[in-house]
């Protein structure tokens, strides 16, 4: 019993150990998809959902955008994706300057263990953005709606 | 639809106040299915706006990716007394409303 | 994007080979040594009590918990909002609110259930007592047990409560309460299903241990009504009884059955020291 858990627990790890390159090609897909050929830089954005969830139904998310949201230097949108959804935009939030501060918290829903990814549009027309990774772990027993 | 709206009653000019919403809905996605296996069909709220000084501040626009009962926190720079208003509007185009005073109390008094 | 991935490694590991640590679960909600003793000294001797009473709070995420404890965000808390304004509306032929009668309502209400109600000669838990009082009392449109109504009112008097020791009177039960007590023990202790399982084999037996992705609760009841994830609305305790039921391919019984009822009476005892934590968010 020991022996099989161990072997289990290797070949799962293992798995994962590849996922990485699977993330990747399928993050790559979604943003072409969704800003073609512009370039997005990595950075300025800080998105945080937790590492495990328990339930994929409700799942926190908080995103803060570095800008001093001034008339001249704010940020316009940030759209948030989770590729491996069925729909993969999950939302996108506009600021005008009078918010002050480019950040949302919310919860939002995951169908699986996936890269959750936050893109920021600026009032110059650039794109930052910044990713996060989230497990999910599924309920022991079915439930059926009552 | 029950909503409950976290907003300072008063600021000073130039605060960035932290505002949290919560409204009840069920949120279906649309890929869920009902105790005899027939999908429920999608049923979300779609757009949350916040204006404030008849401008935007904040608008989200949500798919079905969006948790049930749909918690938001945002943030709104205090400028001039007035009504915060807060819509939220449904895949139906039905739309919620409701209005927060915000009051600027002077530095020196 | 490695060190991420190393790091999935060992909690994937971690979690085949080693039962999830009871060590990590902070014990803050328990009884002391001697209230503990008094607990089993009343107990009957067909049911077993917890020997120490843990609530499913210490059973979630810190992303949930964190949920539970923010009233703002805590969705159950709508459901609290919608059952406090139904307690004030009038409502029924007699066009009356719950308020009209119940003027100076007690906080403690939620904690006197289950109990025997003589009109009815039956044991009545809070829900099926509001059903009662909403169609007789106010003779008004009979309500369905996991209807929003039922839920918001069963929530707000609950939420009322909170921070009580849910056991109010269980612990030394009246007489009439007593059959109530043993039969939901034998119900809590009886294998049942496909699956050939009682609710001691999981709750009892294998608390701390992983079932799949969920970390197992000793399965107390002081949270309820909860709002559940998986539900994504606020929900009674008996529905959780149902899927419970259903989980182990067992027949589930009604919402508002006495096989309820008496499980409810007997879990009240079992989680003897638990405090009232409705709406508590659960997955």
């Amino acid at each position: 019993m020991k022996r099989r858990t161990l072997l289990l627990g290797a070949a799962t790890g293992l798995a994962l150990q590849l996922a990485p390159h699977v993330y990747a090609k399928r993050l790559k897909a979604t943003m072409a998809l969704f800003y073609g050929e512009e370039t997005i830089t990595v950075g300025r954005v800080h998105l945080k959902t937790p590492p495990l969830a328990e339930n994929g139904n409700s799942v926190s998310l908080v995103v803060d955008v570095e800008s001093p949201m001034t008339e001249n230097d704010y940020v316009r949108e940030i759209r948030i994706f989770a590729d491996n959804n069925p729909v993969p935009m999950l939302a996108s939030y506009q600021f005008s300057p009078a918010a002050g501060k480019a950040g949302v918290a919310t919860r939002i829903r995951l169908s699986n263990s996936q890269t959750i990814t936050a893109v920021a549009r600026l009032n110059d027309g650039t794109l930052w953005s910044g990713s996060s990774e989230t497990i999910v772990t599924l309920a022991a027993c079915v439930d059926p709606l009552l | 639809m029950k909503t409950r709206i976290s907003i300072p009653a008063t600021a000073k000019k130039g605060d960035i106040l932290n505002i949290k919403t919560l409204a009840s809905h069920p949120m279906h996605s649309g890929f869920r299915r009902d105790a005899i296996g027939a999908l429920v069909p999608r049923d979300i709220i779609n757009r949350f706006r916040c204006e404030y000084q008849g401008q935007l501040v904040f608008e989200a626009k949500f798919g079905p990716g969006t948790a049930a009962n749909p918690f938001l926190s945002f943030h709104l720079r205090a400028d001039e007394r007035g009504n915060v208003v807060f819509i939220w509007i449904d895949q139906q185009g039905e739309r919620t409303e409701e209005l927060r005073f915000l009051d600027i109390v002077d530095d020196e008094y | 994007m490695r060190s991420a991935a190393a790091s999935l490694l060992i909690v994937i590991i971690a979690n085949f080979l080693l039962p999830a640590a009871s060590a990590t679960v902070p014990l803050t909600n328990t009884l002391s040594a001697s209230a503990s003793a008094s607990a089993s000294a009343s107990a009957s001797a067909s049911a077993p009590v917890a020997s120490r009473a843990q609530s499913g709070y210490h059973f979630q995420s810190s992303d949930t918990q964190s949920l539970q404890d923010d009233d703002f965000k805590n969705p159950g808390m709508l459901w609290v909002d919608t059952g406090r304004q139904y307690f004030n509306d009038a409502t029924g032929s007699k066009n009356k609110a719950c308020a009209s009668c119940h003027k100076k309502l007690a906080s403690s209400v939620a904690t006197t259930f289950p109990k025997m109600n003589q009109h009815l000669g039956a044991v009545v838990n809070l829900t099926t007592q509001i059903q009662h009082c909403r169609s007789q009392h106010q003779q008004a449109e009979p309500i369905d047990y996991e209807s929003e109504t039922a839920l918001a009112l069963t929530a707000y008097l609950a939420n009322h409560a909170r921070g009580q020791r849910a056991d109010h009177h269980v612990l030394a039960p009246p007489a009439t309460l007593k059959q109530s007590v043993e039969d939901g023990g034998r119900y809590f202790n009886q294998r049942r299903g496909q699956l050939n399982l009682s609710c001691h084999n999981c709750h009892q037996d294998s608390v701390g241990k992983m079932l799949r992705g969920d970390l197992i609760s000793q399965g107390q009841s002081n949270g309820y009504p909860i709002y559940r994830l998986e539900w994504q609305s606020l929900g009674s305790l008996h529905r959780r009884f149902r899927a419970c039921d259903i989980g182990v391919r067992a027949q589930p019984q009604a919402l508002g059955s006495d096989t309820y009822i008496n499980l409810e009476a007997y879990l009240k005892q079992r989680g003897a020291g638990l405090l009232i934590e409705t709406p508590a968010v659960r997955r």
